[in-house]
């Protein structure tokens, strides 16, 4: 597959424009639900564990994928989990 | 349509669910829609990888690391406390850097022409936010001091871990046999231990009182790891989820620095809150404390009108958030305005305080950030002090030689009255003697707070 390394650039520095845009304004209230939420996000390394676990692939890399794996769905199963309890709790009266 | 262009398109949906997602974060009514939204766009995601065109999947293995990942997470997420929430998120950061470690790694380990220096990038931040976070975690679960660790050459030391990584990532030909791939192995080893090296290194001169920026800057490497993973993968959900991830965390890395009135460098390089022996500006003068009952406190409460409650990493500690909120209801019974301050920097992660408050039922809108609740205290019967101290120290507006000299601060030294409760007279994490316990419009309750407040509490009813 060819890389196109600019358009990955242009991507990700499009992407840092949004990420600033919407993440400015989130009030100092859910600044922790937003950075538990946002850690989950991060957890998308789950994509390239699983694309790293191949029939074919070699057997150290299939493991480290495995690592990475279980790495990656602890902080998304978790990460979202525990955003939602605390979201929960945020009430108006 | 070719195969792979229908997985870009769902990673193309699972992006928008996330930045629609944050984007819903904005507003409390909103925000656990959004959370949903988030991990629906996670689901998208995950659907269109285990359907990628050309790929052989091992899909035992795959659902045997999804069961187990997804057991341990669901754990620790149902078992762990809200006080434990800056705990919780620093391990989940350090997971999520060791898995775009992991991924890079192994990317490497298969296909040894992957571009180098991408290689690098993605296990040096992944292997950095990993033992970071971990020394973090450590710090925060009290395992390792909270204090800042400092020795001599700690900087020179990081420093030159830092330089010596970045010239074998960007030369390993320099170091190691050119273009053999046995060279770059050794060289990939070598940049591995070296950013767990210096994850540590940089972690551990770092106080508690600035743990909030130290979290929020972990929380962006997490991202920053991703995206470069994406890079090396050539995967575009890895690429901007990693960059909404890390610009959310220099954002906040921002803001709390801010709060502090302190550069990042400074927070990093700074070492604040390290064991000083006898030094500081304040260790010379004298100040005279009143030390009152927790009956003589309820008495002023009788007598006060409008109450504003500042709660700090103290009132955590204490877990005293939800006897906290049955004081404040039971004054506001009595006919008494009663007002949260929560300064940004209150706690060990940034909004720490508000979901301890929210956990123990107290509404939203009654907890004000340091801009609207500022000009209240001036027409304030009584500030009451939980568990704070730097973030109410006056010592920030005027003393120039205080290490925290321009940080913005609650002005509660302008009520009528200031109530502090405190374990003892030890100074806050800065390591800094506040000058407002002197005040003569101070006075102090010493004791763990939850039990304060739960004779505070009796007092109070029985007025």
């Amino acid at each position: 597959m060819q890389i196109d390394i600019v358009s990955l650039i242009t991507i990700f520095i499009l992407a840092v424009f949004v990420g600033n845009e919407i993440i400015n304004k989130v009030p100092p209230t859910l600044h922790t639900p937003l950075m538990s939420g946002s850690n989950a996000i991060s957890g998308i390394a789950i994509v390239g564990a699983i694309l790293a676990i191949l029939v074919d692939g070699g057997e150290i890399s299939k493991y480290i994928g495995l690592a990475a794996l279980i790495c990656a769905t602890i902080n998304v199963v978790g990460g979202f989990l525990v955003t939602d309890r605390m979201l929960k709790m945020f009430k108006k009266k | 349509m070719e195969p792979i262009q229908i997985t870009n398109i769902l990673y193309l949906f699972s992006a928008i669910a996330f930045i629609l997602g944050i984007k819903r974060l904005s507003h409390p009514k909103t925000a656990r829609s959004g959370n949903l939204l988030s991990s629906l766009g996670m689901l998208i995601a995950v659907i269109a990888t285990l359907t990628y065109p050309g790929k052989e999947f091992d899909f035992t293995l795959i659902l045997a690391g999804v069961a187990i990942g997804a057991v341990i997470g669901l754990i620790f997420a149902t078992r762990v406390q809200m006080t434990e929430m800056p705990q919780m998120v620093a391990i989940f950061n350090g997971l999520g850097g060791a898995a775009s470690a992991f991924v890079a790694s192994s990317e490497f380990l298969s296909s040894p022409n992957s571009p180098f220096i991408i290689v690098c990038l993605s296990v040096f931040i992944g292997s950095l936010t990993f033992t970071g976070s971990f020394i973090a975690f450590g710090k925060l679960q009290g395992f390792i001091s909270g204090r800042a660790i400092t020795f001599k050459g700690q900087q020179a030391i990081n420093a030159i871990i830092a330089l010596l990584s970045i010239s074998i990532i960007l030369a390993p030909g320099l170091f190691f046999e050119s273009s053999i791939y046995a060279g770059y192995l050794n060289a990939f080893y070598i940049v591995i231990a070296l950013a767990l090296l210096l994850g540590i290194g940089l972690t551990i001169p770092i106080g508690g009182a600035d743990m909030p920026v130290v979290i929020s800057l972990l929380n962006s490497y997490s991202g920053i790891a991703a995206a470069a993973t994406g890079f090396l993968i050539n995967n575009n959900a890895l690429i901007i989820s990693g960059s909404l991830v890390g610009a959310s965390g220099l954002i906040l890395t921002n803001i709390m620095c801010k709060g502090m009135n302190r550069s990042l460098a400074n927070v990093i390089f700074g070492a604040v809150g390290a064991e000083t022996s006898g030094g500081g500006s304040e260790g010379g003068k004298e100040i005279n404390i009143k030390s009152y009952s927790t009956t003589e406190a309820a008495m002023i409460l009788d007598a006060a009108e409008k109450i504003i409650i500042v709660p700090g990493y103290g009132l955590a500690v204490a877990q005293a958030q939800h006897v906290a909120r049955e004081v404040a209801e039971s004054l506001e019974t009595m006919g008494k305005k009663v007002l949260y301050a929560i300064h940004p920097v209150a706690g060990r992660m940034p909004g720490h305080m508000n979901v301890l408050l929210a956990e123990a039922n107290v509404s939203y809108d009654v907890l004000k950030d340091l801009d609207e609740i500022n000009p209240e205290f001036e027409d304030c019967d009584v500030a009451l002090i939980l568990g704070a101290n730097d973030v109410v120290n006056p010592a920030a507006r005027h003393d120039q030689s205080s290490p925290i000299y321009g940080m913005p601060i609650l002005n509660v030294d302008k009520s009528r009255t200031v109530i502090i409760n405190k374990r003892s007279m030890n100074p806050g994490f800065a390591g800094v003697q506040n000058e407002l316990f002197g005040y003569d419009n101070s006075i102090m309750v010493f004791g763990d707070a939850k039990d304060m407040l739960n004779d505070l509490l009796k007092e109070v009813k029985e007025l």
